[in-house]
């Protein structure tokens, strides 16, 4: 049955990717393609099928994040835009264009990568401090210190004339990607594979230091990977599309409320939907407002609040009960 | 020896009485200093710089009078609100109000056009916002609150994603309503601290003075319901019955507040509880006030050094913002230690 579903997913987000290959101002149609002019081809290469990768490799990817993070830190409410990496991740952006106004795009992700490890290793070392490690608590202070930072990457970038092109990263769109500007994504892909990988180590790790140690797992090295592959991933989503709330929280969740802990079953199904459910997110920002477009971040944003507070608020339930 | 006792009986009468005497006097003493500060802040404000007076003085006065009222309506709805939901982390604009009203508000360019809007008077459109505001703030305010002994940090969680629905919900409508509405409506409908709503200012005094008057006999009450509710409601508080008009009287001035400068989340968090630590008293008759005076000094002297210091380089709410968050942190984390 699960085997069936999986296929299921995957036949949909095939269709949905063709669906949205073909939406758009310029008419393009699938059966006109062959016969399409030379400028309907270079939309179609050069817009079209850069986004519809962009989509895929950021929604897989973010909501795999998700699910290791969770998993390391033994709580279901973390992920990247509830622990404050995104946001230390914008502020690496920011502060490597005021720096270094010439920086490539590998410079700029390497900073930001930096900043991104820093933030999330901040608040691991918050969660250690606080004793009391509630479930609601950890995202609360997650969610706190992630506005601390956007505070004062706001603070900088106001100084230095910088808002808009901050709030054109911190708002996830995705209707600036074209050739040649969106290939940074890649990393992410055998960042995503390598997770595959380390799915079981991940899962021990999460068991906590002394019982993975005991269990034969080099403890220090598996965290610290997995906050590489954290803020590695982060860091590039940010660069090339900006940051989409909430997905790496809600995806992971509602595999796991499906299908059970176990990573290794559950990461592929968690990439598979990630991407569907940012490809379905995205197709309705384009289609809503046609011929103009609503930001896939406001689109998840919306739907992506509303399943949280489903999610804690079904948990509410049995914990007061 | 009975003379004696009773003497000493007296004397201890006495004393309590002085006592009593001495931290009123001491409180009085600290309203007054935090009242001059605030007035040499607002004279400062009132005359730096002034090279032209009849163009400087009306508009610095308006704004004068806007920081006022906000300081004002966050401080006094704040300590409320913390009050009858009976802890020191919860405020109107953590658990979403200010980002409600702009919904509110933003649904309603949405519903009528900007066309419509634009013939209706400000201050009508004003009443039909803080009417809306009543209703769906007390029903959320029940939502949440319905089942007693809910954890308090599941209630902020859940406020905060409810201001994060709110506000995507919000730029969301703002993306869909006309281009051509919007750019009408954005200036009068969405201010800010460097483009305060000044329009408002008449009505919006007028709705702080009407609940004011309202709820001044409220006070003496929320002293006893900071005892807790079953203690209030057997020394003879209508509890129930005090917690909604209050949430009406908040409602109130979060709108106000909100439609003058916007949202400000962690401002009222901030004054709110610098009020109880320099006060140190559990009168609402006084912490209100001392926490209306700090947040006028925070604002105008906020405001000062955002026009001064650092010349309009950086925005008011940003500063509130990254300090009140790191109080927050600070709140969160020593309440988690304790326990």
């Amino acid at each position: 049955m699960k085997r069936g579903s999986f296929v299921a997913l995957l036949i949909l987000l095939v269709l949905l990717s063709v669906v949205s290959l073909f939406i758009g101002v310029r008419n393009i149609t699938p059966w006109g393609l062959f016969q399409a002019s030379e400028d309907q081809l270079q939309v179609f290469f050069i817009s079209r099928v850069p986004r519809l990768i962009a989509i895929l490799t950021a929604g897989a990817s973010m909501s795999v994040v998700g699910l290791i993070m969770q998993q390391l830190a033994r709580n279901k409410f973390v992920s990247p835009s509830t622990a404050g990496t995104m946001e230390s991740a914008s502020l690496g952006v920011l502060v490597a264009t005021l720096m270094f106004s010439s920086a490539s795009v590998l410079h700029k992700t390497a900073i930001a990568f930096v900043f991104a490890l820093i933030g999330t290793v901040i608040f691991m070392r918050i969660l250690e401090y606080a004793k009391y490690k509630d479930v609601i608590i950890v995202p609360l202070v997650g969610i706190m210190f992630g506005n601390v930072i956007g505070a004062f990457t706001t603070f900088l970038a106001l100084r230095y004339d910088l808002l808009q092109s901050l709030n054109g990263w911190m708002n996830g769109d995705f209707s600036g990607i074209l050739r040649g500007r969106y290939e940074l994504l890649y990393i992410a892909v055998p960042l995503t594979i390598a997770s595959y990988i380390f799915a079981d180590r991940f899962t021990l790790a999460g068991m906590g230091a002394d019982f993975a140690t005991n269990l034969g797992l080099n403890y220090r090295f598996v965290v610290n990977l997995g906050l590489a592959i954290i803020a590695l991933s982060s860091s590039v989503v940010v660069l090339t599309v900006g940051s989409i709330p909430y997905l790496g929280l809600i995806v992971p969740n509602v595999v796991t409320i499906m299908l059970g802990d176990n990573i290794r079953k559950t990461l592929p199904f968690t990439a598979t939907l990630g991407a569907l459910f940012v490809l379905v997110c995205d197709i309705i920002g384009r289609t809503i407002r046609y011929p103009y477009e609503i930001p896939i971040s406001l689109v998840v944003g919306v739907v992506g609040s509303a399943v949280f507070l489903f999610l804690i608020l079904r948990r509410g339930v049995y914990a007061t009960a | 020896m009975q003379l004696l006792r009773k003497e000493s009986g007296t004397v201890a009468a006495v004393t309590a009485a002085e006592h009593e005497q001495r931290q009123l006097r001491s409180l009085w003493l600290k309203l007054v200093f935090l009242a001059l500060i605030g007035g040499a802040l607002i004279a400062l404000f009132l005359t730096i710089n002034v090279t032209d007076w009849g163009f400087a003085l009306p508009r610095r006065g308006r704004k004068v009078v806007a920081m006022l009222l906000v300081g004002f309506a966050v401080a006094y709805s704040s300590v409320m609100f913390q009050t009858i939901t009976n802890n020191r982390i919860l405020t109107p604009s953590i658990i979403g109000f200010d980002s409600m009203y702009m919904l509110i508000q933003t649904v309603i360019v949405y519903l009528f056009g900007g066309i419509t809007l634009a013939m209706m008077s400000r201050e009508l459109l004003f009443v039909i916002n803080v009417g809306l505001m009543v209703l769906f703030a007390s029903l959320l305010y029940r939502w949440l609150f319905r089942r007693e002994g809910r954890n308090l940090y599941f209630l902020v969680l859940i406020g905060i994603i409810f201001g994060t629905l709110f506000g995507s919900f919000t730029s969301f409508m703002q993306r869909m309503i006309d281009p051509n509405d919007f750019t009408v409506l954005q200036d009068r409908m969405f201010a800010s601290f460097n483009s305060v709503n000044e329009d408002l200012l008449l009505i919006a005094s007028a709705a702080i003075v009407l609940v004011t008057l309202y709820s001044l006999r409220f006070l003496r009450s929320l002293d006893v319901v900071l005892l807790g509710r079953d203690q209030a409601i057997n020394l003879g508080v209508a509890h129930a019955n005090l917690v909604n008009r209050c949430m009406v009287v908040i409602a109130v001035l979060i709108s106000v507040s909100t439609a003058l400068v916007g949202p400000i989340t962690f401002f009222g968090l901030l004054v709110a509880n610098l009020a109880y630590q320099y006060m140190h008293t559990y009168r609402h008759a006084f912490v209100v006030p001392a926490a209306s005076l700090i947040s006028v000094i925070a604002l105008v002297g906020g405001q000062l050094l955002v026009e001064r210091v650092f010349t309009f380089s950086t925005s008011l709410s940003v500063i509130i913002n990254f300090i009140g968050g790191i109080y927050f942190l600070y709140l969160l984390l020593r309440e988690t230690r304790r326990d």
